[in-house]
């Protein structure tokens, strides 16, 4: 049985629909890559399997781990292990990164049923993973993601991520605004996490972060759509001919 | 609210001063009545349910027993608190109260005492501030004067520990709500530093009006904080009009937290009446239910090269509703003040209210002034963000709510006043 089952999602927000059908499906231990001109959905499908209001699922199913998904409220999805990098992560003044933290991983332990983790034991693993993605302590002290470089809020996901260790981890353009150092690290941060037991999809307008997290499978997503799918090659192709065969053009 | 004036019992006898002045509140009082919403002043804070309640103006109380681990300290368990006095349904307790150790020259003690022991120094400061023309609260407080504290610093003093004010209404079990009047009265000589943190709390849910008055004299360069927290049942009424006049190069620091009260007004006039004084007064209001929290503040620029810097924060839920007034007025001479202005309030529920009515009035022509005031509700952005991580909705929303209350308790300078006060705002974040 697949790990994600998406049957035939059509979505709207405000009466307009942007998901016209869409079906994918990820085993565990495979990374998935969306790949998709700007409007194409891509921010939608993510936004909808981590389960923001605001969008109404008109037709279809999003099947995890045999849950309907799209029945549990985003705290909940979390806790059964739904992870959406942002690609735009909020900054929320006077809310520490180490208390954010900490509230989140204890949140997702407690309806996991496992024991909640006093602050050394938190310390002491947030440290451990920092270290390996080059956060400083002083990162956990600030508010989360204030006054964060590009590079740092995305790190901070990847460390978000590496905490609350979830069976699928949405990528929602990971890559956008990072120079190429700091792409790699967040890619290396990523790929860290690749395992048999987790699936992830990641999401790229760019063949760029591909080069660095090599999917197993690579679907087009436009119009709503996936137009098609393929192994790792066809992000080279695309980045060679673009969307225009989709009926975009990009350059207009 | 009728002046009943049935017992004076607190305060010594043979003055004719002060009965010479309580007899000028009462008879203005009469003439005045309570405020309206007809005033300008009091156009968003209605005290028509106060008027309809029987008050009994408080008889001296020294038995009413009140636990000893309710009183409360911004001084953390383990440490030993400095001076704090207390009081119980407006009388003085010095059984209750630690009145020391203090400097030489320093007198902190209750109103009756002070009137026996320092007369001189009542006299030259009792209603020169807070004059009873004109305006009711203080005429009404002025006319059944009983009770309330004097803080003295001679010029240069400094207590490095905060006195603590706690005024606790405890009912009195008959059917007619006791009604107290305090006045607090500072003198802070001339290069003093104190710290003074009111608390103001219920034993119990029997209604209590508090009408308190301060006046504080700030000498030239003295430096004062002034922190408040009142937190007093849902069914109490809660009045404070604070009063000061800052000298040159004074400094002011006030904060107000108020969670408490059914109706709470809290009028903060202060005159920087000396070149190159700063006042910074901050608060923030947590209130729901059908509670009325009203702050309204005057800072007067009289003279050079004054500061103030204000920064209020509310939060209501249900159907609280919020007032805020916030003058600023810099008078003709007043060049190179620099004022500032801040009002931001949060609305959880879509029936609570707030009315902002931010006032800037300049007669000088160099200076800068600023304020802002702006309504929002909870940034769903940031919402998602917290509930994508796994954090439920609740924890969510108090997170948020305590990050924004935070960002005003970050102002109080005195780092066991900011901590002692952001667990009081967390604990009304807990007790929803």
């Amino acid at each position: 049985m697949p790990l994600l089952e998406i049957h035939n999602l059509h979505a709207s927000i405000q009466g307009r629909e942007i998901l016209r059908g869409i079906d994918l499906s990820i085993d565990a231990g495979q990374v998935h890559s969306i790949m998709g001109p700007n409007g194409s959905g891509k921010s939608t499908l993510s936004y909808i399997l981590a389960g923001r209001e605001g969008y109404t699922v008109t037709e279809g199913s999003v099947t995890f781990n045999g849950q309907d998904l799209l029945a549990l409220a985003p705290e909940e999805r979390a806790a059964a292990g739904v992870f959406l990098a942002f690609q735009y992560p909020v900054e929320i003044p006077g809310v520490s990164n180490a208390t954010f933290l900490k509230t989140a991983l204890n949140g997702v332990r407690r309806r996991r049923g496992e024991k909640e983790l006093d602050a050394m034991e938190f310390l002491k693993l947030t440290r451990a993973r920092c270290r390996q993605l080059g956060m400083t302590d002083e990162m956990l002290k600030r508010a989360v993601n204030v006054g964060f470089s590009g590079g740092e809020k995305k790190r901070n996901e990847v460390l978000q991520m590496a905490l609350l260790d979830p069976r699928l981890a949405v990528l929602d353009e990971t890559d956008s605004g990072l120079d190429i150092d700091a792409l790699r690290i967040v890619a290396d941060g990523v790929n860290a996490l690749r395992g048999p037991d987790r699936a992830m999809l990641v999401i790229t307008h760019y063949q760029r972060l591909l080069s660095y997290i090599v999917p197993d499978r690579v679907h087009v997503l436009a119009h709503g759509r996936i137009q098609r799918s393929g192994g790792k090659e066809l992000a080279l192709e695309l980045e060679a001919r673009g969307y225009a065969e989709f009926g975009i053009d990009e350059a207009a | 609210m009728k002046p009943d004036a049935e017992d004076y019992g607190h305060l010594p006898p043979g003055l004719p001063w002060l009965e010479a002045l309580r007899t000028e509140g009462r008879r203005r009082f009469a003439g005045l009545g309570l405020p309206t919403p007809r005033e300008e002043a009091w156009r968003f804070t209605n005290l028509g349910a106060l008027d309809r309640l029987p008050w009994r103006t408080a008889p001296p109380d020294p038995v009413t027993v009140i636990p000893p681990d309710f009183l409360p300290s911004v001084v953390p368990a383990g440490e030993a608190p400095g001076p704090r006095l207390v009081f119980v349904n407006g009388t003085w307790r010095p059984d209750l109260s630690t009145p020391g150790p203090l400097p030489h020259g320093v007198v902190l003690t209750g109103l009756g005492s002070a009137l026996s022991d320092h007369p001189a120094v009542v006299e030259a400061h009792l209603g020169r501030l807070a004059a009873v023309d004109g305006h009711a609260l203080i005429a009404l407080n002025t006319g059944l004067l009983a009770s309330g504290a004097l803080l003295v610093l001679p010029a240069g003093a400094v207590l490095e520990r905060p006195v603590e004010l706690v005024m606790i209404g405890a009912g009195s079990g008959a059917d007619r709500p006791l009604a107290w009047h305090p006045r607090l009265l500072v003198v802070a000589g001339a290069g003093s530093r104190a710290t003074l943190v009111e608390h103001h709390l219920s034993l119990g849910g029997d209604p209590a009006c508090v009408n308190l008055v301060a006046e504080l004299f700030l000498g030239a360069g003295a430096r004062f904080a002034h922190y408040k927290v009142q937190r007093e049942n849902p069914a109490s009424f809660h009045l404070a009009t604070v009063t000061g006049r800052l000298e040159r190069d004074a400094g002011y620091e006030g904060f107000l937290l108020t969670t408490g009260g059914r109706l709470s007004r809290n009028e903060i006039r202060l005159v920087l009446d000396g070149p190159g004084a700063t006042a910074r007064l901050n608060g923030a209001y947590l209130v729901r239910g059908r509670q009325h929290c009203d702050t309204t503040t005057l800072i007067d620029h009289a003279h050079p090269r004054g500061t103030s810097r204000q920064m209020f924060k509310g939060v209501l839920d249900g159907e609280a509703r919020g007032v805020f007034q916030g003058q600023v007025l810099v008078r003709p001479g007043a060049q190179q003040t620099d004022g500032h202005q801040l009002h931001r309030a949060l609305l959880l529920s879509d029936h609570a209210q707030i009315d902002a009515k931010p006032e800037l009035e300049i007669h000088a022509d160099d200076v800068k002034c600023s304020h802002g005031a702006t309504v929002g509700d909870l940034d769903e952005d940031a919402l998602f963000y917290l509930r994508a991580r796994g954090i439920d909705r609740d924890r969510a929303r108090s997170l948020l709510v305590a990050a924004f209350i935070n960002e005003a308790i970050a102002e109080i300078t005195n780092p066991t006043v900011a901590a002692a006060f952001e667990s009081l705002a967390d604990g009304w974040l807990t007790t929803g």
